[in-house]
This record gives C-alpha cells, sequence and structure tokens, in this order.
C-alpha cells in the first residue's frame, strides 16, 4: 500500500489504492484544492456536514467545543477550520476517523493541533504538551495503518489517533449528549468505525456506506463485501424513522448526501442483490471475466457506477471477497 | 370598486384591501377535499399493475433489470411494509386533502399542503419564492415542491425525492429525478399531471394524468401503519429474482396476447408508430 502513497494527498488515498488504483497520483496530486470550497449543511441544530473534497466531515457543537468526524485533505483545513470557525467559537476538542484513508485522515495534524484537549492533574505534572491538540479516537487499527505508512506519503505522527479502542465500541459524553463510536469489522477496511449521536439522532457513517458510488471494498486492508453488508445492517439496526422510511434517525455517509432510513435500506439490497448474484455465478463456475461480462451490476450502473470506483472493480473486489473468503 | 368610490378618502386604505383580494382571486382556490375519478388506468391503480407489465412506459433497459429482478415479496419485509407511496405515485389512487397556509397578515399564500389518505402523507408546496435546498441535503418521499402560478394553473417542482417507483410492480424511478407537476381546476373538476425526468432510469421523460372531483362531504380517513415480523428471514437477506429467474415475467404478456417484448416495455412502445412493430410481432406470437 505504502508504496502507492507517493504524494501528500494521496497519503491516505494511498492506502486504497490497490483496490482502486481510481485515484490516480497524478490525479490526485494535480487537483487544485484551491478551487475547493467547503459547503455547511445544517442536520440537526447541533449537528453540521462539510463537504468540501474528500468524503464529509461531521461537526458537533456546543458548550463543551467542537467534535469532528474525519478531517479531509491536509491543503484544506485552513478552509475547513474557517467553515468550523463560523459554527462555534468553542476550541476543538476531538476527531474522531472512521478509518484510515488519506481522504478522510489527511487533514488530522493541522486540525488537531488548531485544537486543544482538557487536561490538568498528574497529566498536567507529567506531560508538558497533553493539553496541546484535540485528541484523535479511532479504531487501533487506523493507527497501526498510519502509523505503518513511511516514506513521502507517510501521514505526520501528529496526525496519528492520539487514543484508540479495540473492542466493539467506544464512548463518550460531550456536548450534551452520548455518544457511540461503533467498529464495524472488516467492512471498507479492518478499522472502520461508525459515529452515533444518541440524542440528535444522527449517525456519521464513514465509507461503509455512500450515495455517490457502490461501496469500495478495500480488501488489502481487510476489507470484505461481507463486512459491508453488515455495517449497513448495523446502520440500519440504530436508525428509528419517524413513518415508513422517512424521517428519525439521519445518516452522514461517507461520500454524498444526508441521507434516512430508505437511503440506506436502498443501498443495502443494491449490495445484497449485486452479492446473491455474484454468489450464483461464481456457483455456476463462472470465471471472473465471464462475470463481468454478464454484467450482473447493470441495473445499478446508471445510479452507481459513474465515479472512478467503476463497476468493473466492484465486481471484481465483491468477487475477489466472496471467492478469497475463509 | 364601485363602492369604494362612495367612500371618499375614508375607504382609500380599504380600496387596496379590495385590490389585494382581487390579485389573489386571480390564483384558483385549490382547497378541498377532492376524490379521485378512476376512469383512467384502472386496473393499474386499484387492482394493481400485473407483473411484467411495463408496456408503455418509458424505461432504460437498467431500470428493466430493476423491475424483472423485483419480487412483491419485499412488501413482507418489516422495514418495507409502511414505506409510503413517493410524492408523484400518491395520486394514482387516494383522495387528497388540499388546503392553504396563509399569512393571515398579509394574506400572501405561503405554501399549498395536500394530504393523500394512502399513508396519509403530507406535501408542502411552498410558494414564498424560496429556493430548493442544495443537492446533498436529506432527500424524503415527498421531496421538496416549489410552486408557481401559471394563469390559472398551479406548476410544482420537485426534487430531492428518494428513490421510489412510476409503478409499484419494480419500475424504478431514481432519486436524480425532477418531477414537474400542473394542478388544473374546472370547476369542481381537478386534472393532476405528473412530469418525471429521470436521467438514470427513463429513456425519455413518463408523463401520467389523474383526474379529481372536489367532494362536499368525504373526510380524509387515518391510515394508521404499523410494522410486524411476518416471517422469520436471515439478516441480510432481501427478495429479489435472479436474472432469467423470475417465474412471473411472462405471465402478463400471456394473459392479454401481448408480445413479450412490447410488455416490457421502452420509450418507443409509448408512441402510435409501435403499431407497426406490434404487426410484426403478433403473427409470430400467434404462431407460437
Amino acid at each position: 500500500m505504502r508504496s502507492h502513497a507517493t504524494l501528500f494527498p494521496m497519503a491516505a488515498l494511498g492506502a486504497m489504492l490497490s483496490v482502486a488504483a481510481l485515484w490516480a497520483g497524478d490525479a490526485v496530486a494535480q487537483r487544485d484544492f484551491g478551487a475547493v470550497e467547503i459547503q455547511t449543511l445544517e442536520v440537526r441544530d447541533n449537528i453540521y456536514m462539510l463537504v468540501g473534497a474528500g468524503g464529509n466531515i461531521t461537526v458537533q457543537v456546543g458548550d463543551d467545543g467542537v467534535l469532528i468526524v474525519d478531517t479531509q485533505f491536509a491543503p484544506l483545513s485552513e478552509k475547513i477550520l474557517e467553515a468550523i470557525a463560523k459554527l462555534s467559537d468553542r476550541p476543538l476538542r476531538y476527531i474522531v476517523n472512521t478509518h484510515h484513508h488519506g481522504d478522510h485522515t489527511g487533514g488530522n495534524a493541522n486540525l488537531r493541533l488548531a485544537g486543544s484537549t482538557v487536561s490538568g492533574g498528574n497529566m498536567q505534572g507529567a506531560i508538558a504538551d497533553a493539553g496541546v491538540g484535540a485528541q484523535i479516537l479511532s479504531h487501533e487499527n487506523v493507527l497501526f495503518r498510519l502509523s505503518s505508512m513511511t516514506g513521502e506519503g507517510a501521514l505526520p505522527s501528529d496526525g496519528w489517533p492520539t487514543s484508540t479502542y479495540f473492542d466493539k465500541e467506544k464512548r463518550l459524553y460531550f456536548n450534551g449528549e452520548g455518544i457511540r463510536i461503533i467498529h464495524v469489522p472488516a467492512a471498507h477496511t479492518d478499522g472502520d468505525s461508525i459515529v452515533f449521536f444518541r440524542r440528535s439522532d444522527v449517525i456519521a457513517a464513514g465509507d461503509v456506506f455512500s450515495t455517490t458510488s457502490y461501496p469500495v471494498i478495500d480488501l488489502e486492508s481487510g476489507g470484505s463485501l461481507q463486512g459491508i453488508i453488515d455495517a449497513l445492517d448495523t446502520i440500519v439496526d440504530l436508525i428509528i424513522p419517524v413513518y415508513g422510511q422517512d424521517g428519525g434517525t439521519l445518516v452522514i455517509p461517507g461520500h454524498g448526501r444526508i441521507s434516512n432510513l430508505g437511503d440506506v435500506l436502498d443501498y443495502r439490497s443494491m449490495v445484497l442483490i449485486v452479492r446473491d448474484r455474484l454468489e450464483h455465478m461464481i456457483e455456476q463456475g463462472m470465471t471472473l471475466e465471464q462475470i463481468k461480462a454478464a454484467e450482473p451490476t447493470k441495473d445499478y450502473d446508471p445510479r452507481y457506477g459513474a465515479g472512478p470506483w467503476t463497476a468493473e472493480r466492484f465486481i471484481e473486489a465483491a468477487y475477489r471477497s466472496l471467492t478469497e473468503r475463509e | 370598486m364601485l363602492h369604494v368610490s362612495r367612500l371618499g378618502m375614508g375607504g382609500a386604505l380599504i380600496a387596496v384591501t379590495f385590490v389585494g383580494v382581487n390579485v389573489a382571486e386571480a390564483q384558483v382556490n385549490l382547497a378541498g377535499v377532492w376524490t379521485a375519478t378512476y376512469g383512467e388506468d384502472y386496473p393499474d391503480r386499484i387492482p394493481g399493475p400485473e407483473l411484467g407489465d411495463y408496456a408503455g412506459l418509458p424505461l432504460n433497459d437498467a431500470n428493466r433489470l430493476r423491475a424483472q429482478s423485483w419480487s412483491a415479496s419485499i412488501l413482507s419485509l418489516p422495514h418495507y411494509q409502511c414505506r409510503v407511496h413517493p410524492a408523484d405515485y400518491a395520486n394514482s389512487f387516494a383522495d387528497i386533502r388540499i388546503w392553504e397556509e396563509i399569512d393571515t397578515v398579509t394574506q400572501e399564500l405561503i405554501a399549498i399542503h395536500i394530504q393523500h389518505f394512502a399513508w396519509n402523507t403530507v406535501r408542502t408546496i411552498w410558494m414564498d419564492g424560496r429556493p430548493h435546498p442544495p443537492e446533498l441535503a436529506e432527500h424524503t418521499s415527498m421531496g421538496f415542491s416549489t410552486g408557481e402560478w401559471e394563469g390559472r394553473t398551479l406548476k410544482v417542482t420537485t426534487t430531492h425525492l428518494k428513490e421510489g417507483w412510476l409503478r409499484r410492480n419494480g419500475v424504478a424511478r431514481s432519486d436524480r429525478a425532477v418531477v414537474t407537476e400542473h394542478f388544473i381546476r374546472h370547476g369542481n373538476h381537478l386534472t393532476w399531471t405528473v412530469y418525471v425526468q429521470d436521467p438514470v432510469y427513463l429513456e425519455e421523460p413518463f408523463f401520467r394524468s389523474r383526474d379529481y372531483v372536489l367532494s362536499e362531504t368525504d373526510r380524509i380517513g387515518a391510515y394508521p401503519c404499523e410494522s410486524v415480523v411476518e416471517v422469520v428471514l436471515p439478516a441480510d437477506y432481501f427478495p429479489h429474482y435472479l436474472p432469467g429467474q423470475n417465474p412471473f415475467l411472462h405471465e402478463f404478456a400471456e394473459k392479454h396476447g401481448i408480445p413479450f417484448e412490447a410488455a416490457m416495455g421502452g420509450a418507443r412502445t409509448m408512441y402510435p408508430e409501435y403499431r407497426e412493430r406490434l404487426k410484426e410481432l403478433l403473427p409470430a406470437k400467434a404462431a407460437e
């Protein structure tokens, strides 16, 4: 993976490269981040979605300070901080990473150092810089992957998670609500977290759910098709709609628009239908090339297959996930 | 206005008010309970569409495969039992109530609301000139609608619709569709047209119309819906047919003596010229 991460914006995207040569290094390196504008969408009274380049950022604001989920690319950090400053004058206290890819962690270092951590007691005396920077929370596999990157594309250590968890979830209480950081194993990667804001009734889903593409399965980083399905089931289980499939819990996807139960169910059904077709074709003894030729995603391609993560790449990753599983 | 002239200066303010009323009256009042008439497309609307009937729908190849894969068992899933009809389909078979939301000081029309009997869904059509939300805002079954008057016709533009359906037998309408509607009142009759532009699942725009009669007595009944587990199923099960394995796909065509190709729809099946194609297909079918 590291061999692909040759330029900074690619730093973490590089982690995806083997599944997706979609983020061609030159294309990202040459990207004009100066032209990117940060769009702010209100999700709930104290929850916002920031859209720029890379993954969506969730911002929770309140008296305790600011918590964000994911950080996009480093060149955008200044603009992101300006957008956050329009929402709150309180300090940035927490950054949560949903996974390690650079379009979600690239701005970690810049944003962390712009924030601060409340510290005191023994900590204050023992560690001089205990209060410097916001805390970065993630599943431990995010730390393992980010800290093992070397070379030009590696994320600086200031951007590594400062607090990790290794079991099912990590909980904290911030800005008047309980926040559950829930691990969804072996999905988009092996370090995925979804973040559930209980009082606000909002889920930041990371890249296990997208409204813009087929699910990206980073096999080399421990992702799997079944993990994506299980993660979507976890999200569905957390959602309580107002009626039917509308309203109630809102979901901020890794990429794309604000969603609700119906959107997640539509996406989940697409993944399940494609999985069933692939499994059937594999059982029939069809090769990958034969499966591709049979167009098992034909009915969803106009909706999800237009981006760099093409239908062909998705089929290939899903096929490998299904055939190489234990 | 004749009365105003007799009031002299003291009546000037009232005159302004009268002018305001006249402006408002230029807009048609659509308020009331409207009873759906079913002379048009009855079999499709009330019993419901038959499986494998896509004739006359401008669906593309992708949508056709989606429809062919669709299984009615989806309706037994708890999450789908109370799924409401989307705004652009809900007028197919339900009475409606329309009411106006007025600024009681200025008497300006802020919004028009429509409640469908089916699932009691309520739409809001904003008439105050507000813009549509950003593209990445939440999409819903009712979408986001704005209206404007074109003479005596209300034109409504709806975006931000979640994925829905053009026909409730699996023919999909994507979340990228834009729907344009016209509400045309003729006395106590109302014609409501729906024009769907869907870059994902349609070859050409889809158009349909529905008619209503103003009722003096009808009410919109309650429509509670509670999901239950009807069948215990595996967690990651979703009902559908694998390509080529839907046993019901030919039922409609066989029952009505229609060539299968015609039953599968597509833009060309909407036009009179398709009769020439049918002349080619029907003898072949008769020979089967």
